[in-house]
């Protein structure tokens, strides 16, 4: 395992390279270019107020400031999870023809992502500070680890999905709906409070929840997140990242054979 | 792994599923269980060798006979499914090139993504870009997008970037055939100056001349296993041998199969189309009177040649031999009367042998034309390509014919 750490590291400028030729080529031919980053999170934001303070009124203060927080580190996480199960599948040109560490794409991938979702905390930023919300500096300084969970728990599971995806090509589809399902049952649109009592424990399993629900602390009450909240999501994601890479390292053995 | 050994390969072994049908959904995988009834083929059959720090060897073979997994294996993109594969130091490949260049982006650019996947980091590919572009020849062009380069032009960058790599082992699938004859022989200088410095090379090639140009040590690999190793020159004639032969009794097969599918149809035509004279059959036979279709170049030959008469009363005549290259070339052509010999009075039937001492073309696939003519050039029969027949050698000369000769060098 050490091994292997130290050879990623050593295909560092691989990830890098992948990464700007994913972020650059991604809006490559619109009129906008790289504008849009910016631009996709405005416009959704402007949807998500228009329906939920004009159409439903859903009863929490500044709900469109509740939602956003939440929904904008889920995106990273539901794109890494349904996006990134392709990213071996659609490289397979690469990795059937020369050799590099096969980590590399699913890291490369995530990390795309996260940078995509830092790009669009400076439009989440920009709109707490012109709303007026209040922002509590001690509770911002917990925002990178809780960056850093989340890209961990969402590198493991593009670890798992992107391995199973090269033998199971419908992998790809059901996390689809898999991912749909799951915004739902991660208090994302709703507090935690909103879950009946005796479901709680059901909302405990799911790794997204301690996740959600300290970027929500963090930014929307201002208030630092609950350490039984941060050392849950800890050990969560590095389990899923410990299991998704022991997976990946089984499967990574027969891609070019499945391929 | 021993000392000054760059790389050890113990008892390799590769089977690989040959899916008669394929599927890849989970419909397919879970409801056609049976369907996807597969074969298990073994590739590789207990392959070992050793590779000194510095050395160079070539993997020969014919298709399909295992040397091109060697290699995938070497690279690590396949994993074996029996046996060791040691390797000291950076790995870097000629196989595929050009893996990670993106059309839009330019030559600069794609020099960084394709360096950086051979595992260099930014520091190491700044220090080599210079090298790199200038070895491309491609200064003029290179912060142009790589879609408007012509694919010479391509194949050029995408070979700068992976030769100047500086790997410690440098593993090549089919080498040089890269751009035109003059790029061509600037990696071929490219690759003997790496090799000084000290570079482990490992060659999979079609061409013996340039392994034999390159490596200490060709491993001929059949059937998935070494059949032979040793110096180049020792290997390769042997191996020629073989695949002169293994392409002779294809050819047999090829034959008579032929022959039986002709049969039906040709005995209604037969009457229709008696000329004066028939030339029955044309043969090539080696010393102990075996027909040959593929000869080693220099080999003693005789070209038989059987004729039948039909008419009642014919002159006399002249035979004429004209040996073509399959591009239609016209190596060589001669005839009896050319000779200066007598006119040939052919009986009812008979058989006529031209004792060729040294089949001396080079090389390539060849066919023969033969004639009996009257005197006066008009000819009774003219049989075009009456028999072709294949030259292999173990010398890569150019040019038609080989001329005898020696050498004595002070």
């Amino acid at each position: 395992m050490f091994n292997r750490i130290k050879e990623l590291y050593s295909y560092r400028e691989m990830i890098f390279s992948l990464v700007k030729r994913d972020l650059k080529g991604r809006y490559k031919g619109s009129a906008l270019g790289f504008l849009w980053t910016f631009l996709n999170p405005l416009l959704q934001l402007a949807v998500y107020t228009m329906v939920f303070s004009v159409i439903m009124r859903a009863g929490i203060e500044d709900y469109y400031i509740f939602l956003f927080v939440a929904l904008v580190p889920w995106i990273f996480f539901s794109t890494s999870l349904a996006g990134g199960s392709s990213c071996i599948w659609a490289q397979q040109e690469m990795v059937k023809k020369i050799y590099f560490p096969r980590e590399v794409l699913p890291i490369a991938y995530v990390t795309s992502q996260f940078v995509n979702m830092l790009l669009s905390f400076i439009v989440i930023f920009a709109v707490l500070i012109l709303s007026g919300h209040t922002l509590n500096f001690i509770a911002i300084l917990y925002l990178p680890l809780i960056m850093i969970i989340e890209y961990v728990l969402a590198l493991g599971m593009a670890m798992l999905t992107s391995a199973i995806t090269v033998y199971l090509r419908d992998l790809e589809y059901i996390l689809g709906i898999v991912t749909m399902a799951w915004q739902f049952l991660t208090p994302v649109m709703y507090s935690v409070d909103a879950v009946p009592e005796q479901l709680r424990g059901i909302f405990a399993l799911n790794p997204m929840t301690p996740v959600i629900v300290a970027y929500r602390d963090i930014l929307y009450f201002g208030t630092a997140p609950q350490m039984k909240t941060l050392l849950l999501a800890v050990v969560t994601g590095i389990a899923v990242l410990i299991a998704g890479w022991i997976v990946f390292h089984r499967l990574q053995k027969h891609f070019v054979e499945e391929l | 792994m021993k000392d000054g050994n760059a790389i050890e390969v113990h008892d390799l072994t590769k089977s690989f599923k040959v899916y008669f049908d394929k599927g890849h959904t989970m419909k397919e995988k879970i409801l056609f269980r049976r369907r996807r009834s597969y074969e298990e083929r073994k590739v590789l059959n207990g392959i070992s060798f050793e590779v000194k720090k510095g050395e160079a060897i070539g993997l020969i073979g014919h298709n399909g006979c295992g040397k091109s997994t060697t290699l995938k294996l070497l690279t690590r993109i396949m994993y074996p499914d029996g046996g060791t594969i040691e390797m000291k130091g950076r790995i870097s490949s000629l196989i595929e090139l050009g893996a990670g260049f993106h059309p839009d982006m330019s030559g600069r650019e794609n020099i960084y993504i394709n360096a950086a996947i051979f595992g260099l980091t930014k520091s190491e590919i700044d220090r080599r870009l210079d090298g790199i572009i200038e070895f491309s020849e491609l200064e003029e062009f290179i912060d142009n997008p790589v879609r408007t380069y012509s694919s010479g032009m391509y194949m050029r960058l995408a070979f700068s970037v992976a030769i100047n790599v500086d790997a410690d082992i440098l593993l090549i699938d089919e080498i040089l055939a890269v751009g035109d004859a003059a790029f061509q022989a600037k990696c071929f200088n490219k690759l003997r100056e790496i090799k000084e410095r000290g570079t482990t090379i490992v060659i999979v090639s079609h061409s013996l001349s340039q392994i034999e140009q390159i490596c200490e040590r060709s491993y001929w690999i059949d059937n998935g296993r070494i059949r032979k190793m040793g110096r180049p020159a020792r290997v390769h004639p042997e191996y020629m041998d073989y695949m002169g032969e293994m392409e002779r009794t294809h050819n047999e097969k090829m034959k008579k199969l032929q022959q039986a599918q002709e049969e039906d149809y040709s005995e209604e035509t037969a009457e229709q189309k008696k000329t004066a004279v028939e030339i029955t059959g044309v043969r090539l036979k080696d010393g102990q009177g075996t027909e040959k279709t593929v000869i080693k170049c220099g080999e003693k030959i005789d070209l038989v040649i059987d004729y039948k008469v039909n008419a009642e009363k014919i002159e006399e005549t002249l035979l004429g031999l004209l040996f073509c290259r399959n591009d239609g070339v016209v190596c060589y052509g001669t005839n009896t009367q050319r000779e200066r010999m007598d006119n040939l009075k052919l009986n009812r039937q008979g058989t006529i042998i031209c004792h060729i001492d040294k089949m001396n073309f080079i090389a390539g696939e060849y066919w023969i034309d033969v004639a009996i003519r009257k005197l006066d050039m008009l000819p009774y029969v003219y049989l075009k390509e009456a028999v072709r027949f294949k030259i292999y050698s173990d010398v890569d000369e150019v040019g038609v014919a080989r001329i005898e000769h020696s050498w004595k060098i002070n």
